[in-house]
């Protein structure tokens, strides 16, 4: 169900900013000879025997005496956390968004230093990285902002990307007005595409540093804030009657098909969606992007993070054949390309799924690694006042109070999510 | 009543007395067919002893385990913190008011049973398309959770088939946001739940009631007695054990409640139970060490109901005699 890299350009986020303290093995266990068996791990359930197997086969043509097995996981997140426990989860696997760049060393091969890696490869400086090695090539990469159906903002009479959260919501209230689509789907009830909000972060305010801001501020729901500024959005939105009838029946493989047809204007989702949203329209060109409607000195700004990373089992017996895999899968295999995403090799071009940010004059950045010692550390402060920024579920509760589902005010929550993040932000260092 | 028949007396009087007590004193025998009969039983015990502890004991140790530590589920060292997590719990009432939800349960497992028994009543006497009934009404109970839950997530829809039925029926101003409805969405789940395990209690109502010796009935009806009577004074001291039973499980169920909210709302618009909580502390926020002791605290919680039912009603022996 949840098939590309859902996790992916909100998720990855999750280990942004990642340096740190403790050690690892040195490189050298992935030398030798390119042959044998190796194990991949994959999320892509949907095409592990199609697309999957003509890399396979290319892989093999190109290392003889290699053979590749996939397995491919559906609760890739949930399961492969659990089976880690082992040492038993494969040759080759896409780094799960929950290990804290603390833990790689015990469970991932480092695939070389920063410095020698960052000439090549994008997103190795923040992410799935630890002190100054790399554990992981991301697979692809993602923009962030809501992807929409063009012919029914067209037909409302929107034309250009608004450019702050008010003009955004007057475009829905028009769509709503003028044409039968539901403005803006939360798609609440699967909860993650909630969860997508969060890759705002950083892009609304422009500040490469977001995370490191967020984990510095005892109240990220203050007003003007990047958490205030999404949050309210969401919060107007529903409340103003601008998204769907009854949020906790929705259903993510049917939005896909609703957005494509113009039943629904917008989704708040990362660019990976795109491809898919495209699949399930009757025509592709329908399809757009837009970023979030905020503009810093007169630019749209959007993060781009890499989605899974594949990395090495520290515990593989064929290192060797696993890195050539890691290696051929982000130089060769197209994956990214094919998939709408931003290719992890830095010398290709932006691909043409985010031509609309483009063309909008969007700046994308990458956020900046975190200093020493404060690897995630946003992250762990949500996970520890049981906010969990990057899940959907505080999204949720702001849902459920802007259509009046909860007694609650906007300022209420705010003033709790606030408090909360302050009381355990002194406690967790 | 009526007298009861050699065979009866016999049965109800011996259960539970020793095999060779009841054969009477015996010579003394040769150790080693004694050796045997001793050691049988335990070899056969083995297999499913063996399997019980692998899949149920070790891992409740391990959770028991884990409810003193800070592990958060993957990380290769596991903080010892003594009573920390049991601390936090007894300091978080907020934890607790989630078992406010299963009170709705525990409302639809009365009904629930009210109704198994019910039906289990009217099919145990001769009516047409007994087997049909019966296969109907315990069906639900073969289907898997997640199918049950993604076909009453389209039943509950805004247009889904309740809103539709009821159009039908010319009763179109009564569909709502069923799950949509903070007020509505726990009676909705609950309905489901009773729609999901009513076949269960039938079925065990049903086998109960059906030990029950037919000549009684005929007395009875000798006597007599109509339906209700029959109901009142046959068949519910007959099968009180399994009534007993019903609850003890209705209770636990209820407290315990997970599949069904949790696949069709994921907790959300305030259909979070207690397990649901426990769920989320251990996968989303990485809290595993909590997450065990909430669990244990829980079995806790279940185990001390389950010690006041049975002393305000005791298991008492069934004699119809």
């Amino acid at each position: 169900m949840r098939k590309y890299g859902i996790a992916g350009a909100a998720l990855a986020l999750v280990l942004a900013a990642t340096t740190g303290c403790g050690g690892g093995d040195d490189g050298s266990g992935t030398d030798g000879a390119v042959t044998g068996e190796i194990t991949v791990l994959t999320q892509r359930t949907d095409i592990v025997d199609t697309v999957f197997q003509d890399y396979k086969k290319t892989f093999e043509a190109k290392y003889p005496g290699t053979t590749v097995t996939f397995e491919a996981i559906t609760d890739y997140e949930g399961e492969v956390r659990i089976r880690m426990n082992t040492k038993e989860y494969g040759d080759v696997l896409p780094i799960p968004n929950s290990v804290t760049a603390d833990l790689l060393p015990s469970f991932f091969e480092p695939l070389g230093s920063v410095s020698e890696l960052e000439q090549k490869y994008r997103f190795v400086r923040t992410e799935q990285r630890f002190e100054d090695k790399v554990y992981g090539l991301a697979i692809t990469g993602n923009a962030q902002g809501f992807v929409y159906n063009k012919k029914v903002w067209q037909q409302a009479g929107v034309t250009t990307p608004p450019k702050t959260p008010e003009e955004f919501l007057g475009a829905l209230a028009a769509i709503k007005e003028k044409t039968d689509a539901i403005p803006l789907y939360t798609n609440y009830k699967d909860k993650w595409p909630l969860g997508q909000w969060e890759g705002n972060r950083g892009g609304i305010s422009g500040d490469p540093d977001a995370a490191i801001t967020l984990a510095k501020d005892d109240t990220p729901w203050a007003p003007g804030k990047e958490h205030h500024v999404m949050d309210s959005l969401l919060f107007d939105a529903v409340q103003r009657g601008l998204t769907e009838p009854d949020p906790t029946t929705t259903n993510w493989e049917q939005s896909k098909g609703m957005l494509g047809t113009g039943k629904v204007a917008t989704m708040m989702l990362g660019s990976w969606s795109i491809v898919q949203m495209q699949d399930a329209a009757s025509d592709k060109a329908d399809i757009g992007y837009l970023p979030f409607p905020t503009q810093v000195d007169g630019t749209f700004h959007s993060v781009i993070a890499g989605d899974y990373k594949n990395g090495i089992n520290v515990n593989s017996k064929n290192k060797a054949t696993a890195r050539a895999w890691v290696d051929w899968f982000a130089d060769e295999s197209n994956y990214a390309v094919d998939q709408g995403g931003v290719s992890p090799v830095t010398s290709q071009a932006m691909p043409s799924t985010l031509a609309d940010l483009t063309a909008a004059g969007t700046e994308f950045i990458e956020l900046n690694p975190a200093p020493k010692g404060e690897e995630g550390l946003a992250e762990k402060i949500g996970n520890a006042a049981e906010i969990a920024l990057y899940d959907g579920t505080y999204r949720q509760r702001i849902v459920d109070a802007a259509r009046g589902a909860k007694n609650e005010t906007k300022e209420q929550i705010f003033a709790e999510l606030n408090k909360k993040w302050a009381e355990t932000r002194s406690k967790v260092q | 009543m009526a007298t009861p028949t050699n065979t009866a007396s016999r049965f109800s009087g011996s259960a539970g007395t020793p095999l060779r007590r009841r054969l009477g004193p015996t010579g003394p025998r040769r150790p080693v067919p004694r050796r045997r009969t001793t050691l049988t039983p335990y070899l056969f015990l083995l297999v499913p002893v063996a399997l019980l502890a692998v899949f149920t004991y070790v891992p409740v140790l391990n959770m028991f385990g884990y409810s003193v530590t800070s592990w958060n589920g993957l990380s290769p060292s596991k903080e010892f913190v003594g009573v920390d997590n049991y601390v936090e719990i007894a300091t978080r009432p907020e934890l607790f008011e989630v078992l406010r939800v299963s009170l709705y349960y525990v409302g639809a497992s009365v009904l629930q049973i009210a109704l198994a028994l019910y039906f289990a009543t009217v099919l145990s006497f001769n009516v047409r398309f007994r087997n049909l009934f019966k296969g109907i009404i315990f069906f639900p109970y073969l289907i898997n959770g997640v199918a049950i839950a993604m076909v009453f997530l389209y039943f509950f829809q805004p247009g889904g088939t309740l809103d539709s039925a009821l159009r039908a029926f010319g009763l179109g101003d009564l569909s709502q946001q069923w799950l949509g409805d903070p007020d509505v969405i726990n009676y909705s789940l609950a309905g489901t739940s009773i729609w999901r395990y009513l076949g269960l209690n039938f079925v065990l109502f049903l086998g109960a009631i059906q030990s029950i010796p037919a000549q009684l009935y005929e007395a009875a009806e000798i006597d007599g007695a109509n339906r209700w009577h029959q109901f009142r004074h046959l068949i519910l001291p007959g099968i009180r054990p399994i009534v007993g039973l019903s609850f003890i499980l209705a209770i636990s169920g209820s407290l315990s409640v997970f599949e069904i909210p949790y696949i069709m709302t994921g907790g959300a618009n305030g259909s979070e139970t207690f397990v649901i909580q426990t769920v989320d502390m251990a996968f989303k926020y990485y809290k595993v060490g909590l997450a065990s002791a909430m669990a244990v605290v829980l079995l806790l919680i279940i185990l001390l109901l389950t010690w006041i039912q049975r002393r305000v009603v005791p298991d008492e022996k069934v004699n119809l005699s």
